[in-house]
């Protein structure tokens, strides 16, 4: 059974209406890492909100179901959502920068669930947290724990929110496009770190991206979204053999490469934009 | 750890130091004033009416600052008055803040309809003029320390309310938050754990502008005879008599003015000085 899945997710803008997701499905099988593709604006980060319960407020989901473990969360009170969601997934959030609580040190923002959720002494908590830095490769354990965010790099604070992210064995993490804000050199460590740590956790992964190459080094299956709609659910290695859908072979296309450095980049062709625009439209009606 | 963190923290500036020495020594003058003010700043002597600072030709000895029209002890009388103003400054202030952050944050963080009724109660307030509003308020509770506060405090909450909603706001939007919902924690907790420590650099600036704010609107209200009733000493008080003998004994009137400028300069001294240091944004 898949850990998690998403069955004909729809949301909206609730002003204007304007369809944000339209009939989203998708599975995260436990121990694996499912990519989400798409362009901005395509609707990705908003799936992994919706799936750890913290969609903007001028949004809402207008059908569907979200399984995690098998219950449908949106089914339950909001209170029991919350208690699910705060036991089982967690995030990797795109901006190092703010994702960490500049007024605290880091040992407290790693302990943080330990403590509230699973109920740990401060004490183990934080012998926990010396060990999960140790995981992450930061170079003083000791030192990071006690030190406030603006005491690190980027990369120092990717790997201690990394690090907080696994701190509570969650089933699911959610991973939104957490290299986008590093330097090319450390986006490369950040990688091979999450899929490291996703392999010796076991823990499910939904890995947004944008970026075609990072989602072939990290994951086994992904979705390609495009305005909201999912034209393309296979498996890595099927997808870069070849796609189905035009415009995720387009999209593929478009990818830079080493192979051939001279030649000019491809953008996606406007008759490929048009004709899954029409689609998508289509799929509404 | 810790030692590396201090030292790389900007050294306490000469802003800090003047300010704060300024307050330092007006608390103590304040705390100590019945022992250290030189004579009683009540005890009234017509022989020795508008005498001159001690440099000045006529002046008295142990008379420093000279004598108002009704031979009152200048220096004693600032000192003195240097209580009422401080503990306005103090009261006022920390009520003012309070009151104008709890809604800030409530508005900033909660946002939908808690936003909708606390904002356009704001903008409601701020339509009233301030100075009408305080004498109309005076004039309802009668004049004294209390209607003095209270007035401060009804009519620049909306400051702290505005300032710290805006902030609110933007911490509320920063992924630490949402990694915060995420874990379960409750809004109270979030509220008061994530986002208030870092509000409240911008809550202390503020306050430290706030505490000026109110020792010149407590002047102001001294000078409209609006303030204390009893023959207490009052910077405000002092500048209103010393207005009407300006051009016969023009000290009456300036000591009290220079003291209020220093110190609301201060204050507002001591909250750009302590922004530089503690603001974990800028540091």
């Amino acid at each position: 059974m898949s850990h998690l899945e998403v069955r004909n997710l729809s949301a909206r803008l609730k002003r204007s209406g304007a369809p944000l997701l339209r009939d989203v499905s998708l599975s995260v099988e436990a121990g694996q890492a499912h990519g989400l593709v798409g362009e901005s604006g395509a609707g990705k980060s908003m799936i992994g909100k919706a799936v750890l319960g913290i969609l903007p407020r001028a949004v809402e989901i207008t059908g569907g179901t979200i399984r995690l473990d098998g219950t449908d969360l949106l089914a339950l009170p909001p209170a029991e959502r919350r208690r699910r969601i705060g036991a089982g997934c967690a995030l990797i959030p795109q901006d190092p920068l703010t994702a960490l609580n500049p007024s605290r040190r880091i040992g407290g923002q790693i302990t943080d669930r330990l403590v509230d959720i699973l109920g740990w002494t401060p004490a183990a908590a934080l012998a926990r947290a010396r060990a999960l830095l140790d995981e992450v490769q930061i170079a003083d354990p000791d030192r990071t724990l006690r030190a406030f965010p603006h005491e690190l790099s980027g990369g120092q604070r990717q790997r201690a929110l990394i690090a907080a992210a696994f701190a509570a064995e969650p089933k699911l993490i959610v991973a939104d496009e957490p290299t986008t804000a590093l330097d090319v050199t450390v986006q490369k460590q950040i990688l091979r770190l999450i899929a490291r740590m996703q392999a010796q956790h076991g823990t499910a992964l939904l890995f947004v991206t944008h970026d075609l190459g990072v989602v072939s080094k990290v994951c086994t299956t992904l979705s390609v979204l495009y305005a909201g709609r999912v034209i393309e659910d296979t498996t890595v290695r099927a997808f870069f053999a070849g796609p189905h859908h035009p415009y995720a072979a387009a999209l593929l296309a478009a990818t830079p490469r080493c192979i051939a450095p001279d030649t000019s980049l491809l953008p996606v062709p406007e008759a490929v934009i048009a004709a899954v625009r029409a689609e998508v439209e289509r799929g509404d009606g | 750890m810790a030692e590396t963190a201090a030292a790389r923290r900007p050294p306490v500036g000469l802003r800090l130091w003047l300010s704060g020495g300024w307050l330092t020594l007006l608390a103590t003058a304040a705390l100590l004033a019945p022992w250290i003010a030189p004579h009683n700043p009540l005890a009234q002597d017509l022989m020795l009416g508008r005498l001159p600072p001690v440099w000045m030709e006529g002046a008295e000895p142990g008379y420093w600052l000279g004598t108002d029209s009704l031979g009152r002890d200048v220096l004693s009388r600032l000192i003195h008055g240097a209580r009422i103003a401080l503990v306005v400054a103090l009261v006022a202030g920390g009520l003012t803040a309070l009151l104008g952050a709890t809604l800030g944050l409530l508005a900033g963080y909660l946002r939908g309809r808690t936003d909708g009724v606390i904002s356009r109660l704001v903008d409601i307030w701020m339509a009233f003029p301030p100075v009408l509003f305080s004498i109309l308020l005076v004039a309802v509770i009668g004049p004294g320390l209390t209607a003095i506060v209270v007035a401060i405090v009804l009519i620049d909450w909306t400051r702290f309310a505005r300032v710290v909603r805006a902030e609110a706001m933007a911490q509320g939007a920063m992924d630490y938050v949402a990694s915060a919902q995420i874990a379960g924690r409750s809004r109270l907790s979030i509220m008061l754990a994530e986002i208030l420590p870092n509000v409240l650099p911008t809550v202390v600036v503020l306050l430290t502008l706030e505490m000026g704010i109110a020792v010149i609107v407590e002047a102001i209200l001294s000078f409209v005879n609006l303030s204390i009733p009893t023959d207490d000493p009052t910077w405000g008080g002092m500048i209103a008599e010393g207005r009407t003998s300006i051009h016969q004994a023009w000290w009456v009137l300036v000591f009290p003015l220079i003291a209020l400028f220093l110190t609301v300069l201060a204050f507002s001294q001591l909250g750009e000085g302590l922004k530089d240091r503690y603001d974990p944004v800028l540091r």
